[in-house]
């Protein structure tokens, strides 16, 4: 379609802008690697790496974020697919208050939310307090939940708009499926790929999220990871490169094997994790 | 499928007309668990920030707290907050645009657009920790550019340079600000039709007579919504000014966690929140303008 320009001009600018772009791009990356291979004692080796097992107060942390990852995809999962699949089956009208309402918290920093909730255990009566702020889990999953809500209903909604969802409930329904059935094993098989993004996006956020945690003062992993940095910077530069190519596999694993059969093109567009991707 | 759909809608007529009375509350009580999660959880938080805004120390109502923030030093520190999102996402949307123009003009089908197309979306999420720890591995005290600028003759270590500065945490934002415009103009970029270009060729106009009458306008809308969006996200944004500078850094967020943290003064807390909720309010009308451009890029691309 496209008519090739038989002009140079255009060549040129492209090569030098992908230059530039791809030695700001990965120069960083590469600094990081190379940089996660000078060991303490100054020669070159693994030997941060090997220390990342080594270290009782970072396996803690990391332990405690896990713990966190797992609860809060859990609540969000559980939350989210019955609010998203009810409102698309019987409420339709009101499926744009419930996105619009699910989109709010990204008008949150996360910082504001941290300050929201050092107040709330400030105040916090008796009951509320011992309830809420015992353990780091309790404490930030909850609202973990409410940062991850925007992506999460957009991912899942997307997924229940692909699917027939009133033929395969009604269907299910007349068999005689409850509706603990129809969603565990008809709805939720059938938008795998709409589940599987949204709890990696969900992961990811419990991972990487600093702000609240460290303005709270729990001890989870990213927060180890900066408190590491003042004293061995080797260590939690190495930590930083694991984390990154496993938030990276996590991430887009899910994506490309659910977008592999669609337009490429559907890689552009608004990322799901905008703001949930704490920058 | 059709048979399955025709054979039961006969099949759930019964049911649904039997309990008519209870569907009326039904549907309602489906969304009551989501309603009551979103107000304890958002709104209890919320509440607190805009509750301590607005009162003193002792639970009265008070100006005080907002008019302490519009003095130094949080007047500079909001100031340099609003300087940094408002450059960084000049200089990301600037970059991103050349970029995403350079992945478009290349053949639909090219390696090219791939790469730059998963690289753009694999960076968009490199942000946080491990951005601020790839900027100290590459321009820190000791990191790979500084040694090789050393080796250069060059001593960054010797300017007034650091990484751990606000040109450092501007650096940093570049970062992901690139990728972020580059995911976000592309799609408005394949929108332009090569029928408009031919169009307007075929009515004498010039390269860049298409791109002031035509393409400018056409993208104009999508262009700005784009922008504002890596403004709100460069304003909110802490995670890597935190791991890279940490509380002292001279932006909003570091001061609301010092405040917040700093068991000086209780009152001290409240102009935190006010800050918070300042906050609150730029990012709100950040997502208001972007949902009005959004509204107005449509117009022509779609």
């Amino acid at each position: 379609m496209r008519r090739r320009r038989p002009r140079r001009r255009p060549r040129i600018w492209r090569v030098t802008i992908l230059a530039l772009a791809t030695l700001y791009f990965l120069g960083p990356l590469a600094a990081s690697i190379r940089f996660s291979l000078v060991q303490s004692n100054g020669k070159d080796g693994l030997g941060n790496y090997a220390q990342v097992f080594h270290d009782q107060v970072l396996a803690n942390a990391l332990w405690t974020s896990l713990e966190l990852a797992g609860l809060t995809t859990a609540v969000m999962l559980l939350l989210m697919v019955p609010t998203v699949v009810w409102v698309r089956l019987r409420l339709p009208r009101v499926a744009l208050v419930v996105e619009t309402v699910s989109v709010l918290p990204i008008v949150i920093p996360p910082i504001v939310m941290g300050a929201g909730l050092a107040e709330l255990q400030l105040h916090a009566g008796a009951g509320l307090d011992t309830v809420l702020f015992q353990s780091s889990l309790t404490a930030l999953t909850p609202f973990y939940v409410i940062l991850a809500l925007p992506f999460a209903y957009r991912s899942l909604d997307v997924g229940v708009r692909a699917i027939d969802l009133r033929t395969l409930v009604e269907a299910a329904r007349s068999l005689g499926a409850g509706w603990f059935t129809v969603i565990l094993r008809v709805i939720v098989p059938n938008m795998r790929t709409a589940v599987l993004t949204a709890v990696s996006l969900t992961v990811a956020l419990v991972l990487a999220e600093v702000v609240i945690a460290g303005t709270l003062l729990y001890d989870t992993y990213p927060v180890e990871l900066v408190n590491q940095s003042q004293e061995q910077v080797g260590l939690a530069v190495a930590l930083s490169v694991i984390s990154l190519l496993l938030t990276w596999l996590l991430l887009f694993s899910f994506t490309f094997i659910g977008t592999r059969r669609r337009r490429r093109s559907a890689i552009f567009g608004r990322p799901a994790g905008l703001w949930g991707g704490n920058p | 499928v059709g048979g399955v759909a025709v054979l039961d809608r006969s099949a759930s007529g019964g049911p649904a007309a039997r309990t008519r009375r209870g569907a009326l509350r039904g549907p309602w009580l489906g969304i009551l668990p989501f309603a009551l999660y979103v107000l304890l959880f958002l709104g209890l938080p919320l509440y607190e920030v805009v509750y301590g805004a607005i009162t003193t120390s002792g639970g009265s109502l008070t100006w005080y707290n907002f008019s302490q923030t519009f003095r130094e030093p949080y007047t500079s520190d909001f100031l340099s907050s609003l300087r940094i999102a408002l450059e960084t996402a000049a200089i990301g949307g600037f970059f991103g645009v050349w970029l995403a123009c350079a992945v478009v003009a290349s053949p639909p089908h090219s390696p090219l657009r791939r790469i730059v197309g998963s690289g753009a979306a694999v960076l968009a999420y490199f942000a946080g920790v491990p951005l601020a720890f790839a900027f100290i591995a590459t321009l820190g005290r000791y990191g790979e550019l500084t040694t090789i600028l050393q080796h250069l003759g060059i001593n960054l270590n010797d300017t007034s340079f650091t990484v751990s500065s606000l040109t450092g945490v501007e650096l940093a934002y570049v970062y992901f600000q690139v990728p972020l415009m580059v995911l976000l103009v592309t799609p408005a970029l394949e929108g332009l039709r090569t029928e408009w270009r031919e169009a307007a060729t075929g009515l004498g106009a010039s390269t860049f007579g298409y791109v002031r009458h035509v393409a400018g306008p056409v993208l104009a809308p999508a262009v700005l919504g784009a922008v504002l969006l890596l403004f709100g996200n460069a304003f909110a944004a802490y995670a890597t000014a935190y791991a890279l500078v940490g509380d002292t850094v001279q932006l909003v967020p570091g001061t609301i966690q010092n405040l917040m943290s700093g068991n000086v003064l209780v009152d001290e807390n409240n102009i935190g929140l006010a800050l918070g909720l300042e906050m609150v309010i730029v990012i709100a009308f950040v997502m208001v303008g972007y949902a009005l451009l959004q509204r107005r890029a449509g117009r022509w691309l779609r």
